[in-house]
Formats: C-alpha cells, structure tokens, sequence
C-alpha cells in the first residue's frame, strides 16, 4: 500500500529568462511506514518538490501531473480540503528552524496551533496535548518551556519543536526538508535518533543533502539531478550497487569513502545541457549521452536508474 | 521560580529599556502627569472653567489667589479652563489614533497581505492623501462637515489612518514571506487566521511607534483647527480656541496666549519624546538574544 504516489511531477517557474524546470517529470511512490529518501544537491529541486505536494508553490508555478493521496489527486482538490489535508495527513518540517518559528509567540502556543486547526480542541486541550509532544521529542521540562519564546531554546530545541509540530495531528506522512541542516554532529546524531524514534510507524519524505542523514533513516532512496530522478533504489543497493555516474560521485563524496568530489557544477535549471543532463560532468560520457536523453530503466526489481551505459 | 518571571520576559525587558532611555522616560512622566490633571481636573480646579465672571476680567496670573493662573476675558479662571482643556486634547487624540489605528492596520494587512487590486485601490487612495498637505485636507473636511469637534476628529481620522496603513503594509509585506509563515501554512492555516495570529502581533512594535507620535500629531492639528474656528466652539475650554480668543489681547495680557500655548507644547514634546524613545527600544535591531 502506497502513501503517497506521485506520477509525472512537473512543476516549472516561467520567468523573464526562461523557464526554470525545478520538478521535471517526477514519478515515485512512498509506501506506508517507509521513509524515502530524496537526496540532491543544493538546487536540484528537492525543496521545490516538496512544496508541491503540499501545494505551496508561489502562484507564478505551473504543475502538471498527479499526487495521489488516499485515492485523490491533491493537485485537483479544492483550498479547503488542501488545508485538512495540510498537517493532518501530511505535515512538512520545513528547514531553518529559526526562522519557522513566529519569535513572538510562545512555543507551546504554536504546536498547538495545528492541533485546534484540525482537532478542534480548545486552548487549555490543545496546549494540554503541546506540552505532550515536547515531552515527546525530548525536551526537559515541558510545561516550563512551553510558556517561552523561540529565541529562548538552542537550535536543536527549535528542531525539536519543528518535529512536534509536524506530529501534533498525527499525520500519516511527513515531509522533512532538511532536518539536520546547521546541526553540530552530536546534535545531529540526536535529532537523528529522534526521528528514526517517532516516525517509526509513518511514511516520511526525507529530503537532504546529506547521504550520511539517508543511510541512518531511509529504506529507499531516490537521487535527484538538474530537477530529474537519476536513479532509485532501496538503500543498500544504493549504497552496494550504484549504477548512475551521479549516484557514484556522490558516495565518493561522502567523508568516509574519500572525500572526492564531482568535478563541474549543477547546470542551471533553465539552461539544461542537451542530451543526458549530466553528462558534462560524467567520466563515462559517450556521443549518445550528448544526444539522446536517457529514459529511466528498470535494471531490476525496484532498482531504477536513468543512464545508458548503466549495465554495460 | 525564575521560570514564572521569565514569561514576563519581553515585557519586562521593554519596561526596563523604557526607563533607560532618558527621552523616554521625561516623554511619559510629562503625559503621565497631563493624564492624571485630566481625571481629576474636576478635584484640582480652584474654579468652574465656564462661569463668566465680568467683575474679573483679565486678572494676571499670580496676583490674586483665587485665580491662580489669572483671568480671561470673560473672567474665566484660566487655571480651570487649562486642566480641563487637556480631557480635550487628550480624549481628541485618544480617539482619533484609536480609530485610526483600527482602520489604517486592518487595510494595511488586507493590502499587504492580498496584494493585487484591493492592493493597489488601498495604497493609490493613501498616496493621494499624503501627497496634499495634511491641515490643509483636514480644514477642507472639518468645513465641509461643519462646526464641532466630532467634524475635526472625523476629518483627522480621514488623514490619520493612512499612516498606520502603509506603515502596516510595508511590515506585513516582509512578513508575509517570513517562513513561520508558510510553516503555519504548512500545518493546514486559513489566511484569516495566519493574519490574526502571526502577523498582527508581529507589527504592532511598528504601530506603537506611529501612535505615539501621532499623538503628538493629533493634538497639535486639532488645536490648530480649534484655533482656526473649527473644532471645539465657546464656552468649551479647548487650548486651541482659548489661543484664538487671547489671540485680541496678546499686547495687553500676553498670558492668555502664552499658557494654552505652552500647555499644546509640552503635551506634543512629551508625545514626540515618548514616540522617539519607544522607536529606539523598539527597534528589532536593538533586541538583545539572551
């Protein structure tokens, strides 16, 4: 059973330079209690998928495609039902903790937002139920510091408010943007431990930079490039058997196998190369790489992988 | 036992600024005092500020007892007619910034937050009335309305909002893209909703600003229209229409010009002075992390 389905994605921001292709033609499924990694550079389109499946998008975006979710197209349904879905079947932690809390409101007053917004209790409930869920995720003395003000917890305090919030209405997915972003490593490793711990029994969305961050959280991973998926598979056979260029480069960036990184930059989203999108950047670039765009292949169950020279 | 104080903590952390700050704190004690005069004006009166006593005409301050503050031309008790000229002043301005208030932050946020036409119809109808000269609008309205101090609060009401709205707008524009913004959003807020609870309490260190030195504004311009005939009309004791009336007998008894003059002052200092020091503390710039 799936939890959130997403079928051809497309979301591009026509702009005076061109057409910026953030989300181009996404298709992946979260399974129900599975946490799917979405792992890509900075401006590959992470962040911009996510808002489109909580449809958050400035309204300059144009979206095409489906996300299903218990049997509807979000993409179609109207504002109002959007907002039940909003927090009470998916919820989105957004990256910057710092920033995504209102500095002058009291901690325990803005987890207990969502829960009147969609549970209709009332102020003393809701606050009741707020200072549950900083007891849930770990912070000493909750009903003391749901009366404070944002400015007055650490950053890994303020992650940890995010996360209650995003788990005050029990949603069945979460989305988490980054979760670890600006994190010292032991923090991280808490934050991490944390989330592994409370969304046991739930879908999650983990959208990172960070492959250390998928490998500790996630079953499956998808690694995105240039606004397109490259390849997409569960972690091990990410990490055992990588097939894509990308995917490669990228383990061999990460601290513990070398350090070394991929030469090149991310091309821009409006001015995409010709052909294979990376292969600018790919040792094993051939003349059809410069000229066809490789379709995504099944190599073999559930392992995808958009490159031509995948099994050769 | 520190964690109860520290709810007070912003608070308490303006209050203390407030008394740091010099300007500040002279700004509130003068209006502090002004206030209190006007409460109990009725207690601290040696006289009834209307009662026409021709036998007393232009008695100078200081010279007899039971006028303190001298005479009027009518024999009025000057003393009287200043503390209960300042219930006027201060009731004027109250309401109208008030209002004002009320107006100006609803349209702003509406404009700031919509965008889009009722955006541009809010903002063009405010630019238009800030680029004709405020007194001269507000004696226009007050003539067109008529007489009275009602038609002088409506017509500053007219010209005061449109402060408050594009103070308000500018704040809530940068607001609106804040990320606790799409954060509530992203926990399923309706607009109304983000509005009320993230943006308001989020601009009201700006509004407070231009309130307080709207005040002064306000109290100034309704004595100037007093002055000119519009607001306030014999007997009432308002500092404007009793700068007027002293106005025939400058030479003779420079007090009756004098007193309500330095009376309109010190109230629009203290105004200013308070406005000044509440921009300083206030500014987010200034807020320390503890």
């Amino acid at each position: 059973m799936s939890s959130l389905e997403i079928l051809d994605l497309k979301t591009h921001f026509p702009t005076p330079d061109g057409i910026v292709r953030a989300v181009d033609t996404i298709t992946l499924s979260i399974r129900a209690r599975e946490t799917f990694g979405l792992v890509g550079e900075t401006g590959c389109g992470k962040t911009v998928l996510g808002l489109t499946i909580m449809r958050l998008l400035p309204p300059t975006a144009t979206v095409e495609g489906k996300v299903m979710c218990a049997g509807r197209n979000l993409l179609e349904v109207n504002e109002a039902e959007m907002r039940k879905v909003r927090g009470e079947e998916i919820a989105m932690i957004l990256q910057n903790p710092t920033t995504s809390l209102n500095p002058v409101m009291r901690v325990g007053a803005q987890i207990a937002e969502a829960i009147q917004l969609h549970q209709g209790l009332n102020k003393r409930d809701a606050k009741e139920k707020a200072i549950e869920m900083l007891d849930a995720v770990k912070i000493p003395s909750p009903s003391g510091r749901a009366n404070e003000y944002p400015h007055e917890f650490s950053g890994g305090m303020k992650q940890r408010v995010m996360i209650a919030m995003g788990l005050a209405c029990d949603p069945s997915l979460i989305i988490a943007d980054e979760p670890t972003k600006g994190l010292d490593v032991t923090i991280k490793a808490q934050i991490i431990e944390l989330i592994k711990k409370v969304t046991e029994k739930k879908a999650m969305l983990l959208i990172t930079h960070d492959l250390g961050v998928a490998r500790e959280l996630c079953d499956r991973i998808a690694l995105m490039y240039a606004g397109e998926l490259v390849e997409y598979a569960t972690l091990r056979e990410i990490f055992e058997d990588p097939l894509h260029p990308y995917t490669r480069g990228f383990l061999g960036s990460l601290p513990d196998r070398g350090l070394v990184p991929i030469p090149g930059m991310t091309p821009s989203l409006i001015d995409l190369p010709e052909g294979c999108r990376f292969h600018p950047r790919c040792e094993y670039a051939t003349d059809v790489c410069r000229q066809k765009h490789p379709e995504m292949i099944e190599v073999e169950g559930g392992h995808f992988v958009r490159c031509f020279h995948a099994r050769s | 036992m520190k964690r109860h104080d520290k709810h007070n903590s912003r608070v308490m952390g303006a209050v203390a600024r407030v008394r740091e700050s010099r300007s500040a704190m002279l700004g509130l004690t003068i209006i502090v005092l002004l206030v209190l005069m006007a409460i109990f004006a009725p207690h601290l009166s040696p006289n009834d500020p209307t009662d026409v006593r021709l036998g007393d005409r232009l008695i100078s301050p200081f010279t007899e007892s039971k006028y303190p503050l001298g005479t009027d031309h009518l024999g009025r008790c000057v003393l009287s007619r200043l503390l209960y000229g300042a219930r006027i002043s201060l009731a004027v301005g109250i309401t109208v910034v008030g209002i004002s208030t009320v107006i100006g932050v609803t349209l702003g946020v509406v404009s700031g937050y919509y965008g889009g036409i009722s955006d541009s119809v809010i903002m063009r109808f405010v630019d238009a009335t800030l680029s004709l000269p405020s007194i001269f609008l507000a004696v226009v309205i007050a003539g067109m309305l008529g007489r009275g101090l009602a038609s002088v609060m409506i017509a500053l009401v007219a010209i005061e909002w449109t402060s408050y709205a594009r103070v308000t707008r500018g704040s809530v524009l940068s607001l609106k893209e804040k990320e606790f913004v799409e954060s509530a959003r992203s926990l399923g807020a309706r607009d109304s909703y983000i509005m009320a609870r993230h943006i308001l309490p989020n601009i009201i260190a700006p509004v407070i600003v231009v309130a307080t030195i709207g005040m002064a504004y306000v109290i100034l311009a309704a004595a100037a229209l007093s002055f000119l005939g519009f607001g306030a009309q014999p007997p009432t004791p308002e500092w404007g229409a009793m700068l007027n009336a002293g106005r025939v007998y400058m030479r003779t008894a420079p007090y009756l010009t004098i007193l309500p003059g330095f009376a309109i002052m010190l109230l629009v200092i203290a105004f200013n002075l308070l406005g000044d020091g509440l921009r300083d503390i206030l500014d987010p710039r200034r807020v320390v992390v503890e």
